[in-house]
């Protein structure tokens, strides 16, 4: 096709994006490369919003730093993109200073496990009413393909050019020893399932975890000889198992391996504000204030 | 100058009173005071008492203390519950003020309202949890990368403590900054009188909310005094800011022209509102051979060495620096070329000095009379440097 037909394609082109309501259309296009899986969570993330008619106004999106961090940039909701590895404990302000709002983070494996590692984890323990999406792509992409805390083995990485030696973290295992309520694994081919986690996980109180398994065609499968785009949803389409209720003590990814997706955890447990605000009335009576009360915002 | 109503405080909040507190505990009923209602902390000696106070305290007037996993997580959570629309805080010292150095940048870069109250203790590194110093001031300056201006305030009694908390609160919300209390150890721990006005007595700047309805508002367009109105949370702004470079929509732009655009602002909002925020505390200095400059706990440490230089017949002025950040340029450089020596009494190896040197300008002598922390001053110390001076 010749760039003259391509223009007038688009040029006829008159439809609305039917996600334009929740995209910054004035920021299209994205950084993304082709075939990059974050585009497709982030259009999945849109879908479960509509799909659960939810205020969108009631939405904030929290991201932190690399390729997945600039999802805040491109959602039309209250936005935030902080730090690398803050995202969760600026979410975790904003979640209790405006406790009705759903606060979403929305970040990579790096930023998420590596530098906010310990966010994650206190965040997961404290049952903070988050819900925390995880574009796993096995990579910090950003920076230009060094191994990642989730690389598998023998994966090579621009900075583990002899293939990585290390013991990857299982991120639904680490989530749910942590004490997260909620915890699914899929990948960027399983949109529907994907999208019906994101709904689930965005109506769950309490700290809810999503992993996405997303390809990197320009860094990760390209270093590691994986094909292009099409041949990484291939391998997905014949290597994901999905076994809801599994055992996230035996769902590990190897380098080029089955993996293991579906619903791990879905579990009701008191959130953060629930406990003290039971245990302040509890202890303190009618002189415990309630925050936010008096408040009109809240 | 854009004019900012203030309001009254909560008389819920506000502890009404005469009470015995030490500097600590004093900057906790400040900020509750202020309307504070968001702490996030870490323990860290000498700062901790700040955070218990408030853990005591917040159950009984609403509000939420988080103790977080480390200190990156204090200052993010308070940025966070800042954009939440509620005034947050958190305390902490020298190790703990390194860590929240990355993400005070943040707070300075998405132009966030909140207050950080130092407790300094010796250092580097772990130095000396439980004795005080004030080597953290160019810390407080240039601590975070980039480029910025900071307001630091420099109490030097519990009864400062308090009122310091509130006015940091105030410059907070004025000039959409995090600002910082740069206290330390022995006023800290130090316990006095404090009296606590009645609510009606306490002015507060509210959150300059944007009065533009969703869709005409961009985050970063200032008003005249170069501070850009704040949109609320939830109300569907839709708003989206970023620690990158961004522009006045508040989306990144990697470019050179916005970056000048961008930190421009930052520097000019409180560079051409210092006249509004510098706070200086001047005694006998017309006619002074001799001035001595210092803040915080130091400038009670020189008054016995300043009262027994008088008595030998100096010519000795004084000047405290309540807000050390901005520094007084104007003032310090105005009085150089009238008096024989500045002499900066603080506990560290030359930090303030050297603006003090910068703004002297060769016009009178600079003297510092150093110390690196520990104990404050012996100002026998101060009086032989002043002594020295007019030799």
């Amino acid at each position: 096709m010749s760039t003259v037909e391509i223009v007038e394609i688009r040029g006829k082109v008159e439809k609305e994006h039917p996600m334009e309501k929740l995209l910054r259309m004035d920021r299209i296009p994205h950084i993304w490369c082709p075939t990059c899986g974050i585009g497709t969570a982030t259009k999945a993330f849109a879908s479960a919003l509509e799909k659960l008619e939810i205020d969108f106004n009631n939405v904030a999106v929290v991201s932190g730093i690399g390729c997945t961090g600039r999802v805040a940039g491109y959602m039309k909701l209250d936005s935030f993109h902080t730090t690398h590895g803050r995202a969760v404990p600026f979410a975790v302000g904003l979640a209790i200073a405006k406790p009705k709002m759903k606060v979403v983070v929305f970040s990579g494996d790096g930023d998420l496990i590596s530098i906010g590692g310990n966010h994650f984890i206190h965040t997961a323990r404290r049952n903070v009413d988050i819900t925390v999406i995880c574009v796993n792509n096995f990579i910090y992409a950003m920076t230009g393909g060094q191994v990642a805390p989730t690389t598998p083995i023998l994966a090579n990485s621009s900075t583990t050019p002899y293939g990585n030696f290390e013991h990857p973290f299982n991120l639904p295992l680490l989530a749910a020893s942590s004490g997260a309520v909620y915890v699914a694994r899929w990948t960027a081919l399983h949109v529907r399932r994907l999208t019906n986690a994101f709904a689930e996980a965005l109506q769950k109180r309490g700290f809810s975890f999503v992993e996405v398994i997303a390809p990197c065609s320009t860094l990760y499968a390209r270093r590691n000889k994986l094909g292009d785009g099409l041949n990484l949803m291939k391998f997905y389409h014949d290597n994901s198992i999905i076994k809801h209720g599994a055992d996230p003590r035996e769902i590990d990814i190897g380098f080029q391996d089955k993996i293991v997706v579906g619903k791990f955890v879905d579990i009701e447990k008191p959130t953060y504000l629930d406990c003290l605000n039971e245990g302040y009335k509890r202890v303190l009576g009618d002189a415990y204030k309630v925050y936010g009360e008096e408040d009109e915002q809240n | 100058m854009t004019e900012i109503k203030m309001v009254k405080a909560n008389p819920h909040d506000v502890l009404t009173g005469e009470h015995y507190l030490d500097g600590n505990h004093a900057s906790a009923e400040g900020g509750i005071a202020a309307g504070c209602k968001f702490f996030a902390g870490y323990p860290i000696t000498p700062s901790t008492e700040i955070a218990e106070r408030v853990s005591q305290r917040f159950p009984r007037v609403g509000g939420i203390f988080i103790q977080t996993e480390d200190e990156l997580a204090s200052m993010n959570a308070i940025l966070g519950a800042s954009w939440g629309g509620v005034k947050s805080m958190s305390c902490t010292s020298g190790p703990g003020f390194s860590l929240m150095m990355e993400n005070f940048g943040l707070g300075m870069m998405l132009e966030t309202p909140c207050v950080l109250v130092n407790v300094q203790r010796g250092g580097p590194s772990t130095g000396l949890p439980t004795l005080p110093g004030q080597a953290d001031m160019m810390q407080a300056r240039w601590g975070s990368h980039g480029d910025y201006e900071v307001i630091a305030l420099a109490p030097d009694s519990p009864q400062e403590s308090f009122e310091l908390a509130i006015h940091a609160f105030n410059l907070s919300e004025r000039y959409r900054i995090p600002v910082l209390v740069m206290t330390d150890e022995c006023v800290g721990h130090m316990t006095e009188k404090v009296v606590i006005p009645k609510a009606e007595e306490i002015d507060l700047v509210p959150r300059r909310y944007t009065d533009k309805p969703p869709g005409e508002y961009w985050p970063y367009i200032p008003e005249n005094d170069l501070v850009p109105p704040m949109p609320p949370v939830g109300k569907g702004y839709k708003f989206h800011i970023t620690g990158l470079t961004h522009d006045y929509r508040g989306y990144p732009v990697i470019s050179a022209e916005v970056q000048e655009k961008c930190v421009r602002r930052l520097v000019d909002k409180i560079k051409k509102n210092a006249k509004d925020i510098i706070w200086i505390e001047e005694k006998d200095t017309e006619g002074a051979e001799v001035i001595v400059l210092s803040y915080g706990i130091t400038s009670r440490v020189v008054q016995p060495a300043i009262a027994e230089a008088k008595k030998e017949g100096i010519k000795v002025g004084q000047i405290r620096l309540v807000a050390v950040w901005p520094f007084p340029e104007e003032r310090v450089r105005e009085l150089a070329s009238k008096i024989g020596t500045y002499v900066m009494v603080e506990m560290n190896y030359g930090q303030i000095y050297y603006e003090v040197e910068r703004c002297a300008a060769g016009k009178c002598k600079t003297v510092l009379v150093p110390h690196a922390g520990g104990t404050v001053h012996n100002p026998e110390d101060v009086h032989v440097a002043i002594k020295g001076a007019v030799k």
